[in-house]
């Protein structure tokens, strides 16, 4: 029935809700930022800077250093240098003390970090200061209070650290990737060369910065800027022991097959292509929000983000009726504004990707949604966007699009819900919204993901581990599980 | 087609306990954690100047400034009613507030004290705060303040039937209730502080506007916890749901236990994001409040001049 409104006795209000915007000025920033190398700020031996700019206004923030072959080298010299000379032999309970007080240090500078997070990348300013910075405080908490309780964390083994770790991460969330990995290096006594994204390495330098003010000793942490060249540089480094990577499946295939006959340990968190699954008993209110905010959290830059949603089909009108109307209701726009629930795409590389994929939605055939909004006239901003209609050898429903875009399709039994959830490559997450405990439980067994929500979605919590089943990588990160692939052990 | 065949619409031919509990069995469930990350969410919103005071102007007029005392007096109910016509003296921008909500024997002064002014008069009824009374007794109470001149009646469901799997007898009598309510609106109170869980609340609001409520409201202010944000988002989803399937608007009213402006600001978010502007409008929602309105208008003088003004300058009524 088209239900119509009735006119009201007094005119309703139009709540526009005013700008908010968060104020910039609590950040200092330099206007060119060096290699972070032994405990100080050092010019590339390669001379050579590349700018990060701001994506939603396409201003550069600043010029940052790409560390070439060469200044890879000298960082993992100072890795190596403090790794045997001072962090390898502190005492846990010492090095417990230093990773306090960096947790600390990121709690009393969270908004300052929180918003330089959001003009370098692009996420809305409130997911920065309520998820992002809380978490990576909580991280490097949490894996404090292993530094001195290795022997117990796996009783009956006498853990060693393995040296120096060369850590590659992402753009999508790059102070807490950076805490999934320097926290529990650092904690099990190891020494890191971190290689952040070249579209999002300001936080890690701000947070190399606070290292220095906590006084953690030259040489352990260790940050190259740079892109893919660097990367790989960290990566084949022939003096690193041990390699994280998280990012893109075709990389990490790639390191894979460099790192094939050496004896480094190698971890790879990579993509996934997550099943949202909504059974017809699910609570359909609370569902919707989990489907929101399973694929534009963070614009759909999310590895584990719930892009293939799969409703029962007996309700699958009804509820993408009701998702269609709340993604009328989501706030498109400046990221900084505390009201954005959706902000700004990381790059325009990321941008061309995601308009690709969209295009070959619609030319195979699938039907697109997007809400009435009005993106800003400059940045990179993209609709948040359903396909209906969507056969399972669409590309879209295939292929990370890593972007606010859902596909839909629909099931009609459990069985098939499983079947289709886990025909992908992929195996990083999954979700599924029920009132039965017990097709919860059937469902989180049959379904080949490394996390399985249930009546949720993307909750993290350093406590617990997270990683992927099949081409989205191998190892875990969080929880006692992440600390094991910084570690090597002899029988005690 | 009549609005209360339009309502009727969804629900089964014939009426009887079973068929009205297969009918709830088919509203959707409600997860309490995800009811309660949403508003937490929606909490987190920051409303800054213009669209502020805009807020808090539409607060004012979508009031039910409230007194339901067992010492009520006609003095206090005109004073209070002064109050609703003219909330701020100094400030001619201040509008008057909806309605001012008493107790049945207070109706008549009441009537008096807002003659000639768009305050309309809102009395509880059906044996409020309990409802334990014979149907036929409610009937008779709302018909009598009806015919002493009130606007809107703000009747209470029977919770104890409710929760027996009565439904019939809930829903019996919330039409009777609308009958005898004539052209006032009715204001179904469904007490939310004792139905136990958000399920039984979105069933609740289900029955409630299927036998005939104009208004949801959740409590009667004397039972703890009164309103809430999550028990106000389910209802909100709730009259959306009906609006879909029926047509039929159905308005909001939360309260008890909304003190300050603040508070009110995250149900209007709640409600904006929601139902959205169709429903912002005292037409389709209200506040049912005693204390609310001294922080709207202490906040106003803020908004407006830029001080914070003691709460001396603001009269107690």
């Amino acid at each position: 029935m088209t239900a119509e409104i009735t006119k009201p006795s007094t005119a309703p209000l139009e709540w526009e809700y005013a700008t908010s915007r968060e104020a910039t000025d609590i950040l200092d920033l330099e206007d060119k930022y060096g290699l972070f190398i032994d405990g100080e700020f050092v010019k590339p031996k390669s001379k050579s800077y590349f700018p990060s700019i701001n994506p939603a206004t396409e201003e550069t923030i600043a010029e940052v250093a790409e560390a070439g072959e060469a200044d890879v080298d000298a960082a993992v010299s100072a890795a190596r240098r403090a790794h045997t000379e001072v962090w390898g032999p502190m005492p846990g309970a010492e090095r417990a003390k230093h990773i306090f007080r960096i947790a600390r240090m990121i709690q009393e500078r969270g908004r300052e970090l929180a918003v330089l997070e959001t003009l370098d990348g692009g996420k809305p300013i409130k997911e920065a200061r309520d998820v992002d910075i809380p978490l990576v405080a909580g991280h490097f908490f949490y894996y404090a209070g292993w530094a001195d309780k290795l022997e117990y964390a796996f009783p009956g083994i006498r853990p060693e650290s393995l040296g120096v770790a060369g850590q590659v991460i992402p753009w999508n969330f790059p102070m807490l990737m950076l805490a999934w990995k320097v926290a529990p290096a650092l904690a099990a006594g190891n020494t890191v060369v971190l290689k952040p994204a070249e579209t999002t390495p300001l936080t890690a330098l701000l947070l190399a910065s606070i290292a220095t003010e906590a006084g953690l000793p030259p040489g352990v942490l260790n940050v190259v800027t740079g892109a893919g060249k660097t990367g790989a540089a960290v990566v084949s480094h022939e003096d690193v022991d041990k390699v994280a990577f998280t990012g893109s499946t075709a990389v990490g295939k790639l390191i894979q097959s460099q790192l094939a006959g050496t004896d480094k340990k190698l971890t790879l968190e990579l993509g996934g292509k997550a099943a949202h699954v909504i059974f017809e008993d699910a609570p359909l209110d609370q569902a919707i929000e989990g489907v929101i905010n399973g694929i534009f959290f963070n614009q759909g830059h999310v590895c584990c983000a719930g892009s293939r949603l799969l409703v029962q089909e007996n309700i699958h009108d009804r509820f993408v009726d009701k998702l269609k109307r709340r993604l009328a209701t989501l706030r498109v726009g400046d990221p900084l504004d505390k009201n954005t629930d959706v902000g700004a795409i990381n790059s325009r590389a990321q941008l061309d990707k995601i308009n690709e994929l969209v295009e070959s939605g619609q030319s195979e055939g699938a039907e697109m949604f997007q809400p009435d909004c009005v993106l800003p006239d400059r940045g990179f901003f993209f609709k948040p966007t359903l396909f209906t209609n969507v056969a399972q050898s669409h590309r879209i429903a295939q292929e990370e699009i890593f972007g606010p875009v859902l596909s839909i399709l629909s099931f009609r039994t459990p069985e098939e819900a499983v079947e289709k959830a886990n025909n992908t490559p992929y195996g990083l997450s999954a979700g599924v919204w029920t009132s039965k405990g017990s097709r919860i439980l059937w469902m989180a067994d049959q379904m080949k993901a490394g996390v399985v929500w249930a009546n949720t979605y993307n909750k993290f919590d350093p406590a617990s581990p997270f990683g992927g089943y099949k081409e989205s990588g191998f190892g875990r990160e969080g929880g006692r599980h992440g600390l094991l692939p910084y570690l090597k052990w002899s029988e005690s | 087609m009549t609005l209360a065949s339009q309502r009727s619409s969804i629900l089964p031919d014939r009426i009887t306990t079973p068929t009205l509990r297969s009918f709830l069995g088919g509203v959707p469930s409600v997860d309490d954690v995800g009811a309660a990350e949403r508003v937490a969410a929606l909490s987190t919103r920051s409303i800054k100047r213009e669209s502020k005071l805009d807020a808090l102007m539409m607060m004012i007029r979508m009031m039910d400034l409230t007194t339901l005392e067992g010492q009520d007096t006609a003095g206090k109910v005109a004073q209070m009613s002064a109050k609703a016509i003219r909330p701020d003296p100094l400030d001619p921008d201040v509008p008057s507030t909806a309605a001012v909500c008493v107790y049945p024997n207070m109706v008549k002064y009441a009537v008096q004290a807002t003659e000639g002014t768009s305050v309309k008069v809102a009395s509880v009824a059906t044996y409020f705060p309990s409802g334990l009374a014979d149907t036929d007794l409610k009937v008779e109470e709302t018909s009598r303040v009806v015919n002493e001149g009130a606007d809107e009646v703000d009747m209470v469901i029977d919770r104890g039937a409710f929760l027996a799997g009565e439904y019939f007898k809930v829903f019996d009598e919330i039409r009777r209730v609308k009958d005898a309510s004539g052209e006032a609106h009715l204001k179904v109170i469904l007490e939310t502080g004792e139905l136990g869980n958000l399920d039984n609340v979105r069933r609740a609001s289900m029955l409630a506007m299927a036998a005939g409520a104009d208004f949801i409201k959740t409590s009667t202010g004397k039972i703890q916890p009164a309103a809430t944000l999550p028990v106000t988002l389910i209802m909100l989803e709730a009259i959306r749901d009906f609006f879909e399937a029926t047509g039929v608007m159905v308005g909001m009213k939360p309260a008890g236990g909304i003190r300050t402006s603040k508070d009110a600001m995250k149900y209007l978010v709640v409600l904006n994001e929601t139902l959205g502007t169709p429903w912002m409008t005292p037409d389709w929602f209200r506040f049912g409040a005693s204390s609310l309105l001294n922080d709207v208008l202490m906040q106003i003088r803020w908004v407006k001049t830029g001080r914070y003004w003691s709460a001396d300058y603001f009269t107690k009524d």
